[in-house]
């Protein structure tokens, strides 16, 4: 084992070396910050062990935001690189890093952490539960997701980033072409966050069976729980793909095996039928929440039952099993012949029949519905037409002959960022807006909404809309500069002014969290939007930790929306208060955390013994887990009676 | 969250909330495991013939030491089975009994395994030797891998079985880890399948 400092630090890049200043500035800051302000033993207690599924949603959603930042920084850097023609900005090799670094922090540590964060705010809420089936679990994921993502960041300052793409091909990933360590950060800093993805989606699936209120049967779920129970099912079935192709990987890169390498035997093109095998089901897991929250939106704010509730269910399982039998699609030039595209052509355009299924549903619930122009139904209208795009391009792109024109280019690039954006980006955004005021009891500002909304889908479709024209003009992908005489470069200068606005509608969305903070008048409606249909606005808002103080029986789809036609005015009866058992905050996730962090930083540098000795880490921490016999405390009673008197109000807490 | 109530019509293990939830949520994780095993088995099939300058199955399996594993370890599923029994019985001596014994046989199996992972690079099949032999040897080695943490897992369960006996909280836990051990056997059958009756075919 010998340590090389000089491959350790990255020096002599004026752009690396200003994010290692600001990295330390930043740490420094936080923290003197939090020592002068005395709140380490508030964020310690309060928010890094709490088990509260909200509270770990937030932080999933704050550790969201930051990868979205900065994957957003890199998105400009290679706007900035290619709006020239000749441009110098970047090398080819920082290019490759960059766009690399976009794609895995964009979908693995932004789209995933803000969906799952929704997930844990909503789902337990909506399902009637007082949290998830195993609270300590739920922090593990958050942690060990927040780890791998934090590994991956270092590679910017330490080591060196990966270079192979998002999607890693070998055999460019593996030792023989990419002999530094970057590419080792992605193989385990993705392993690690996956094992967090996997036990989440464990835990939603055991949430969802066994804990939904009384009354409360499948076909009465809302929306949203639906599509998360669909997801996590396609994230236990998906992941473990990849948990073998990062460990091959792993072995390939550190131990020398030879599963993709060019010599001895392996094969390359394993890597991409695995990857894909996990990737493509990947991009329905974060796109099916999505789904959901359209659902949920579109309903609220048409004043309108979901259209189609039924056949809503019967799609995103259709879906769900078409996701994984499409993966051959990503690479119809890999040369498997006619016939084996075909099938999988055919697959891959059945998808725009549920698909289309959904964007009717959603069509017909506005349909005669009282529609109010909210930010979360602003976005949701946005998605429906830009979707449509991204999902006609991908019929284009399913049709294997055609594919062999556009495989590789910009009018790929261009398709699934019509997707992902207005399919996950969109929805996420829309989430917010929707259910901020029920998690922090202030909405986001509606005004400054609008300029988030409309800086930001004006800058998406000019940043990508000329980038199909670009492909089709033959602009590859991954390419870090063009010639003047190869007349790009309007689209490209188009695009990169579209990439300014996107900037800007990203700060739009920062400032309005930040002045609706200051500013926003506060709430305690416990249905602020006054249209809400389903049981998390039941509660008081902002939510009590324990959720609901006597679960309510449900009877219909849109619980809440029965309660109120019933006029049920949430008289509660004292003496139905029993005391709530709640789990207890547990500090080991964050040492979980910092064990597999530390742990993998010694395996991504290849120092095998350091990597093995701090694996006991692990192990010790599971030990201690398996002796611990904590069974959570009790929410007494008159504390219970003490906050629902309070939000309630005298009037309905006497009418009883 | 009710972890407080016991139901008592029905066996140990499940009479707690908590543990039920807890083989439920086992059984998913023990599907995601399968998916797991299946991966290694797809990427073992696609190799098994890219044998490079390295030998091939044929030459270097010992059918007669993976018979011998393979009745060790469908010996310990038996006893696994037993160790469930008693604590239905009730019986916490009998239960820690089978339990060792189980994992004297898991032992057994492991011995036997990492003297042919020693045979194998002795016959110059290592596991940098050719496509083939870093599948087999992930294989077989993932599932060596599972088998020690099972060990480990139990002798934890022991531990925990002698301080405070069978409760809803330890049957679930020794439910929860036969769940796992048998799961490792099945897993084993398919590899005795393919891999050695199928490699010497």
């Amino acid at each position: 084992m010998d340590i090389k400092w000089d491959k350790i630090l990255i020096t002599g890049d004026p752009l690396i070396l200003g994010s290692q200043i600001a990295i330390v500035l930043t740490m420094v800051g936080i923290v003197v910050g939090l020592t002068y302000f005395k709140k380490w033993k508030y964020l310690w207690s309060e928010w890094l062990t709490s088990v509260d599924h909200k509270r770990i949603g937030i932080m999933y959603i704050i550790m969201g935001v930051l990868m979205f930042f900065r994957g957003g920084v890199d998105g400009l850097m290679m706007k900035a690189q290619t709006a020239v023609p000749e441009n110098t900005f970047l090398d080819a090799q920082h290019y490759n890093e960059v766009f690399t670094t976009h794609g895995v922090i964009m979908i693995l540590f932004m789209a995933m952490p803000m969906l799952i964060g929704i997930i844990n705010i909503a789902m337990p809420l909506q399902i009637g539960a007082r949290d998830v089936a195993f609270p300590q679990l739920n922090l593990l994921s958050f942690w060990l997701t927040f780890a791998g993502a934090m590994l991956f960041n270092l590679s910017f300052v330490v080591g060196g980033s990966p270079d192979a793409g998002w999607t890693s091909y070998f055999p460019l990933a593996g030792k023989e072409f990419t002999p530094g360590i970057g590419n080792n950060f992605y193989m385990v800093a993705l392993q690690i966050a996956g094992i967090g993805t996997l036990m989440s989606g464990i835990n939603f699936i055991v949430t969802i069976m066994k804990m939904r209120a009384p009354g409360m049967k499948l076909m009465r779920m809302p929306m949203f729980s639906w599509t998360t129970l669909i997801t996590s099912l396609i994230i236990v079935i998906a992941f473990p793909i990849f948990t073998v192709a990062l460990l091959l990987g792993t072995m390939d890169r550190i131990f020398g095996t030879h599963f993709f390498t060019v010599a001895d035997g392996g094969l390359d093109m394993l890597w991409a039928n695995l990857f894909w095998l996990w990737g493509h089901p990947e991009v329905y897991i974060v796109i099916l929440p999505a789904f959901g929250i359209y659902s949920e939106v579109v309903a609220t704010f048409s004043k309108k039952r979901l259209y189609g509730y039924t056949s809503m269910v019967m799609a995103i399982v259709v879906i769900s099993a078409l996701s994984m039998l499409v993966w051959v699609h990503h690479f119809y030039t890999m040369g498997v012949g006619p016939a084996v595209n075909s099938v999988f052509s055919i697959t891959t355009m059945a998808i725009a029949v549920p698909t289309g299924i959904k964007m009717f549903n959603w069509l017909f619930t506005m349909r005669k519905g009282r529609i109010e122009f909210t930010a979360p139904m602003m976005w949701t209208l946005a998605f429906i037409p830009t979707f449509l795009i991204g999902g006609v391009t991908g019929v284009m792109l399913g049709m294997a002959a055609a594919d062999f024109q556009y495989h590789n280019t910009l009018f790929l690039v261009a398709h699934f960022h019509y997707t992902l954006i207005p399919g996950v980006v969109y929805a996420v955004f829309a989430a917010l807006y929707y259910w901020w005021p029920k998690v922090f009891g202030f909405k986001l500002n509606e005004r400054i909404g609008k300029w988030h909304f409309w800086l930001f889908n004006i800058g998406f479709n000019l940043t990508f809309f000329p980038m199909f024209f670009l492909g089709l003009q033959g602009a590859a992908r991954r390419m870090y500069t063009y010639s003047e005489e190869s007349g790009l470069w309007p689209l490209y200068a188009l695009s990169a002014v579209g990439a300014i606005f996107l900037a800007a509608g990203f700060a739009a969305l920062c400032y309005n969290i930040y002045w609706s903070i200051r500013y926003e008048k506060r709430t305690t409606e416990n249905d602020p939007w006054g249209t809400a249909r389903t049981l998390e606005w039941a509660t008081a808002t902002p939510v009590p930790h324990y959720n609901f103080a006597v679960v309510p029986e449900v009877t219909d789809v849109d619980a809440y929306w029965e309660m109120k036609k019933n006029k049920d005015n949430f008289a509660l009866d004292p003496n139905k208060i029993k005391p709530i058992h709640m789990p207890s905050n547990s500090g080991l996730p964050v040492y979980m955390g910092a064990a597999f962090l530390i742990a993998g930083f010694f395996l991504v540098f290849e120092w095998i013994p350091l990597a093995a000795i701090s694996a006991f880490l692990i192990f010790a921490g599971m030990i201690k887990r398996s002796f611990e016999y904590d069974d959570g405390y009790y929410v007494p009673v008159e504390e219970i009676i003490e906050k629902e008197r309070t939000w309630r109000g005298d009037s309905k807490w006497k009418a009883k | 969250m009710e972890s407080k109530m016991i139901n008592h019509s029905v066996p140990t293990e499940y009479q707690s909330e908590q543990g039920k939830l807890n083989i439920l949520g086992f059984w998913i994780f023990i599907a995601a495991e399968i998916i797991l095993f299946a991966t290694l088995f797809a990427v073992y099939g696609v190799l098994h013939t890219r044998t490079s300058d390295g030998p091939t199955g044929e030459e270097i399996f010992v059918i007669k030491d993976v018979v011998i594993q393979t009745m060790l370890l469908l010996t310990s599923s038996f006893t696994a089975g037993l160790v469930i029994h008693e604590m239905r019985r009730g019986n916490v001596r009998g239960l820690i009994t089978w339990l060792i014994i189980t994992l004297a046989l898991g032992g057994g199996f492991l011995y036997m395994e990492i003297n042919e992972f020693i045979h194998y690079v002795h016959a110059g099949a290592g596991i940098q030797t050719s496509a083939f032999t870093s599948s087999l040897l992930t294989l077989l080695g993932t599932h060596g891998a599972h088998v020690t943490l099972g060990i480990f897992w139990a002798i934890m369960v022991i531990i925990q079985l002698l301080q405070r006996g069978i409760t809803p909280i330890t049957a679930s836990k020794v439910h929860i880890w036969g769940i796992y051990w048998h799961f490792l056997d099945v897993v084993w059958i398919f590899i005795f399948t393919f891999v050695y009756v199928g490699g010497l075919i």
